[in-house]
């Protein structure tokens, strides 16, 4: 019987689960954000034609989706589409900064059996994390958590991206999860959207790789990964999860126009399988779409193969190499033998592929991390704001 | 505790089916655990489950074989251990 | 309904069965709907 983990990889009939951006407008400007989000695009699907994804969703059984964006709570038809969703067989998790999660919204959450939270939070006290995510950003995510607890919501999602700074803060985090009685996620930054510009200086260290695989080691099905870590693989016992990049094969995203691609964090014309408003719509882009079928052959691995680790790491994440300018059938930038560090010292930065469309906030050029420094943001241009004319309402939800 | 044969069994009300190439696909939407079943006989057997008297009744109608029974009975064990699957209590 | 060769219930004392469950792979795999890379 041939492993589960290769029948996987040559695609399955409909995605398990799928990510989608529902919108690039966002409240706030991560210097991070994989999906370069800030200014809603007037592209956006409408309310029919998300109601008519839902319905794709349900006829293919794609079991859950994890909406996001941008912040998909900005969105006015955002809790109207998560009733539909829930009401049609397919199961929700929105990912959100907390912004417009109130009492109300966390008890109705709370009361609702098919549809989990996912808070996103960068570090565990404000200094590290509104470093990467903005002033304010960190108190909003706190204040989300202490009302979805309030409301008794048991295991919301706490999801951090780790980073060259918060990996020290692994113990707190946990801490976090705990006292709100959630449940704590840890995610691989990808140098995807603005993480392009500052991957190479927050991506943690060698030593941080190997201190955040054996804390995840002992922490084992208590901490989600969303399979993120599964390159960490390499340095022994597989992480839970199926280890392999699920891109075009088990997952995709369908972002705020309806272009799908084989993953979030690889928007860019390489990966682009289509649209949903093409003829034959989603069903149609997963069956068919030419990049999704490469995908889902046996991949060339490259010098890879030849390694003692491969089929722990299997050459590592996609979207991971393509934006750091390495070639596909070749070691992960974060390889865990350093096969992908001495890969990356032989090519130009300047001349990786630079990630497909800038919904960035405008008003300056991309702020460089300054932790350490006080958080001095450079003011964005409201009228470009998802909430202009209520930027104050922050200070009230 | 041994998976019980002659018990009459059933899918979680919450588990959705989705065959697949290899086998099928059971997740649970209350407790949101995928399992992955790999074998398309062994999927038989999991339909079966509502409409016989006994999982023993629904192996044999889905042609397993005796020799194999304990290894599908590990199966059957491993879903209601995950509670895809569980005891019906109406009379069949 | 033809009679088919029955495989004994297992008792704690008989490890014949168990190490037949043990053999061979198990044909049920699960993983968290969170363990699949590429979703958020």
């Amino acid at each position: 019987m041939s492993r589960l983990v290769d029948e996987f990889e040559l695609g399955l009939e409909a995605p398990i689960c799928l990510t989608w951006e529902l919108t690039y407008a966002c409240n706030l400007s991560c210097v991070h954000c994989l999906s370069s989000s800030g200014r809603r695009d007037p592209r956006e699907l409408t309310t029919a034609e998300c109601k008519a994804l839902i319905d794709e969703f349900e006829r293919m059984q794609v079991f859950y989706v994890n909406i996001g964006g941008g912040e998909p709570t900005v969105r006015p038809d955002f809790w109207e589409l998560v009733d539909y969703a829930t009401a049609h067989r397919v199961g929700v998790k929105f990912s959100t900064n907390g912004v417009k999660i109130t009492p109300e919204i966390a008890g109705r959450l709370a009361a609702s059996d098919y549809v989990d939270v996912q808070i996103s939070l960068d570090g565990a006290t404000a200094e590290v994390n509104d470093a990467v995510r903005g002033a304010g950003s960190y108190d909003t995510a706190i204040r989300a958590m202490e009302r979805l607890a309030e409301a008794g919501f048991r295991g919301f999602k706490i999801s951090v991206v780790m980073t060259r700074h918060n990996v020290p803060q692994l113990d707190a985090f946990k801490a976090l999860a705990d006292r709100f009685g959630a449940q704590l996620r840890l995610t691989r930054l990808r140098p995807s959207g603005r993480g392009a510009d500052v991957w190479h200086e927050l991506h943690p260290t060698d030593g941080q790789q190997r201190e955040l695989y054996a804390w995840l080691v002992e922490r084992g099905e208590d901490v989600l990964t969303g399979d993120s870590f599964f390159h960490l693989s390499a340095y022994g016992e597989p992480l839970p999860g199926l280890n392999l990049c699920g891109a075009g094969r088990v997952v995709c995203l369908v972002d705020p126009v309806g272009d799908v691609y084989a993953c979030p964090f690889a928007i860019h014309d390489s990966f682009l399988a289509g649209n949903v408003r093409d003829r034959g719509g989603f069903a149609a882009v997963w069956r068919d779409s030419p990049i999704f079928l490469d995908l889902r052959h046996p991949q060339n691995g490259g010098a890879c193969t030849q390694c003692s680790a491969y089929d722990a790491c299997r050459g590592g994440c996609m979207a991971a190499k393509f934006f750091t300018g390495l070639p596909l059938d070749g070691p992960d930038p974060e390889c865990v033998k350093g096969h992908g560090a001495r890969a990356l010292s032989s090519v130009d930065p300047a001349s990786a592929p630079r990630p497909s469309g800038d919904h960035s906030h405008r008003g300056g050029p991309r702020r460089p991390v300054a932790l350490g420094m006080p958080a001095i943001r450079p003011a964005r241009a409201c009228d470009e704001s998802p909430l202009a004319g209520s930027v104050k309402e922050t200070s009230h939800v | 505790m041994a998976f019980d044969l002659d018990a009459a069994w059933g899918l979680h009300p919450q588990v959705a089916v989705r065959p697949e190439r290899f086998g099928a696909l059971l997740y649970h939407f209350g407790t949101r655990r995928l399992s992955f079943l790999k074998d398309r006989t062994l999927l038989a057997v999991v339909r079966e489950l509502a409409e016989q008297p006994s999982a023993r009744a629904a192996c044999q109608v889905a042609g397993v074989e005796g020799a194999e029974l304990a290894r599908f009975r590990a199966a059957l064990a491993a879903l209601a251990a995950s509670r895809m699957i569980m005891p019906r209590t109406e009379a069949p | 309904m033809v009679a088919t060769p029955d495989v004994p219930a297992p008792e704690p004392d008989e490890p014949i069965v168990v190490e037949e469950a043990v053999d061979a792979e198990l044909l049920v795999e699960e993983v968290s709907i969170d363990g699949m890379c590429g979703v958020y």
